[in-house]
């Protein structure tokens, strides 16, 4: 599924990423866990073609197919989907015409017929009760005035809409009381599939209670430096990042 | 000084220009060298007009000459038209419209252009009466290559409502000009404008409302962008003059620049000889949010169509303003039909 090799990437002249090796293999969800400025936001970046990442060296690629030489909607089509760690307020535009528009892009770029309204509005109205969101909520304003969970709750509805291959989770939980984190986490679960992988990027392993992963990597400076099953997540909990620190440095 | 003045008199040295402070950013007497032929008559078959079907009558003028006139007592919503056939000529037209004391105009207005590179001047008066209620919606399509002036004088009774919106793709220069007289005496003004520009196009929008009483109020709204090397314009002057207290007025221009050689030039101007007044003036000038805009790519939206869509937001606000509600559907279609092709 996504395979990166020696992943190098700088932000202006300051390296930043220096040399991620990670495989996530389809159906299986991965956490990357590391200190502040360990990289965790500069992965997901790369990954998804933000302006000002530069990849010096490496490659990243989904189901055989390079992602780093794609535009960032190109990548979205091939099913990349990242939830932010703060998602953007969009003055003007109704989070419905947003996620059709997006979805229609998508299909158009895959040279899929776009979604007919009513079977838009069908399916929209499914996934807000399924994320107990008020449906009259998505004729705002996207995001516009939303408290700091109901924008996370609407990056998974945005996730569940447009049906993703590969979903990167940056910091999700942040933000998030006990009781959004709890529906954000059962929405997450839900996307769950065997031909679908998930990153879940976090500096917390509170979050990792409630969506499980199959496999847990540190990221110290720049770099892959232990990984290991859930239990890892426990053990960073316990002892902290020091030693990672001191071992990447 | 004036392009109406200068057609008719083929005096070049009649046009503003640069050195005129009014004029500065919208120089026609560095721009046109030599007087253009009068346009010819044209009485050929004219296409539909974009206010047409909403309409319960209109007023039509070719190449500065009257062709169609509204029947007395025909409706409330009027379309007044404007259309250039005439390739590299030159025409004026002027028009008054008196809307009676307690009545309801809606004035659905369109300058068409149809034909390259004309020289067009348009003059109207509006008298409103006492307690009579207009909306203007203007519509400006000129060609690239067209020169065109709009001025618009506007006499306020008390009590009367003007609302106005103008909407405009610019011209190789262009100057869509209101000026109001207003009354104060509880008339309420609101002057909106939104500009999309391309290419080469400029596009001047230039207010002057002039309070002469006590209790106006007056709220003004325009936003627009420019791309390529494009030039947007906003002058908006509001006078109190002395004696007019109490006098509510805002005024706002928000603009985009989507290119590097772009320009947008504005002077929001408050001169207040009164007490007791609120009077306020907002303008900003920037790119788009290039976060909001990763935020729509990595939705999935490619880069052209997303900064369209944001655009399209942006200018939104001044097209929830229009009131009329057919109009609104055509003011929004056109906004997002002129990002489609500039996209």
């Amino acid at each position: 599924m996504l395979s990166i090799q020696n992943l190098h990437a700088r932000v202006e002249d300051k390296p930043i990423l220096k040399g991620v090796t990670l495989e996530v293999p389809a159906g299986e969800v991965h956490a990357i866990m590391g200190p502040n400025g360990a990289g965790k936001s500069t992965l997901s970046y790369v990954l998804t073609g933000r302006g000002g990442y530069e990849v010096t060296d490496g490659s990243a690629s989904l189901n055989g197919e390079d992602l780093l030489d794609l535009e960032p909607a190109e990548r979205a089509a091939k099913g990349v989907f990242l939830s932010f760690q703060y998602p953007l307020e969009i003055p003007g535009v109704p989070a419905l015409t947003f996620i059709r528009t997006a979805l229609n892009a998508q299909r158009r770029a895959r040279g899929e017929d776009e979604i007919a309204a009513p079977a838009f509005l069908k399916l929209a109205k499914e996934k807000a009760a399924s994320l107990k969101i008020d449906f009259e909520m998505l004729k705002r304003g996207l995001n516009v005035g939303f408290s700091g969970g109901e924008k996370k709750r609407m990056e998974i509805f945005q996730m569940a809409m447009l049906s993703p291959k590969f979903l990167i989770l940056d910091e999700t939980d942040s933000g998030l009381d006990i009781d959004a984190l709890k529906i954000v986490s059962e929405g997450v679960n839900a996307l769950r599939a065997p031909d679908r992988g998930m990153l879940v990027i976090t500096h917390y392993q509170r979050l990792l209670d409630y969506i499980k992963p199959d496999r847990v990597h540190v990221l110290a400076a720049g770099r892959i430096v232990a990984s290991g099953g859930p239990e890892l997540a426990l053990q960073l909990e316990a002892e902290g990042y020091d030693k990672y620190v001191g071992a990447a440095a | 000084m004036t392009l109406a003045t200068a057609l008719k008199t083929g005096d070049l040295t009649q046009l503003p220009s640069r050195r005129d402070e009014d004029w500065r950013w919208t120089d026609l007497r560095g721009l046109i060298r030599q007087v253009p032929p009068a346009s010819p008559a044209f009485d050929g078959e004219v296409e539909a007009g974009p206010f047409d079907a909403l309409a319960d009558d209109s007023i039509l003028f070719v190449n500065g000459r009257q062709r169609h006139a509204a029947t007395q007592g025909a409706g409330e919503t009027i379309a007044l038209r404007f259309v250039s056939t005439g390739e590299g000529g030159g025409h004026a037209a002027s028009y008054a419209i008196v809307v009676e004391p307690d009545t309801t105009l809606v004035l659905l207005e369109s300058h068409e252009g149809k034909a390259g590179g004309y020289l067009s001047d348009v003059t109207l008066d509006i008298a409103v009466g006492e307690g009579a209620r207009v909306e203007r919606i203007v519509l400006v399509e000129d060609d690239a290559e067209a020169v065109n002036v709009v001025t618009a004088e506007v006499d306020l009774a008390p009590g009367a409502t003007f609302n106005q919106t103008v909407l405009t793709s610019g011209a190789r220069r262009q100057r869509i000009e209101t000026r109001v007289n207003h009354p104060g005496a509880h008339a309420q003004v609101r002057l909106d404008g939104a500009y999309l520009l391309d290419g080469q196009r400029h596009a001047d929008q230039t207010t002057i409302v002039t309070h002469g009483g006590v209790d106006g109020v007056t709220s003004q709204l325009t936003k627009g962008m420019a791309t390529d090397q494009a030039r947007g314009v906003f002058q908006g002057r509001i006078v109190v003059a002395p004696g007019a207290d109490q006098t509510d007025a805002r005024m706002g221009h928000h603009a985009l620049i989507l290119s590097d050689k772009a320009e947008i030039d504005a002077k929001p101007e408050l001169l207040i000889f009164a007490d007791d007044v609120s009077c306020a003036h907002g303008n900003t000038i920037g790119a788009l949010d290039e976060d909001a805009l990763f935020y729509a790519e990595q939705r999935g939206i490619p880069e052209l169509e997303a900064k369209a869509m944001l655009t399209q937001a942006f200018v939104g606000e001044v097209i929830e303003r229009i009131e009329h509600e057919g109009a609104r559907e055509i003011a929004a279609a056109w906004v997002a039909a002129r990002l489609g092709r500039i996209g």
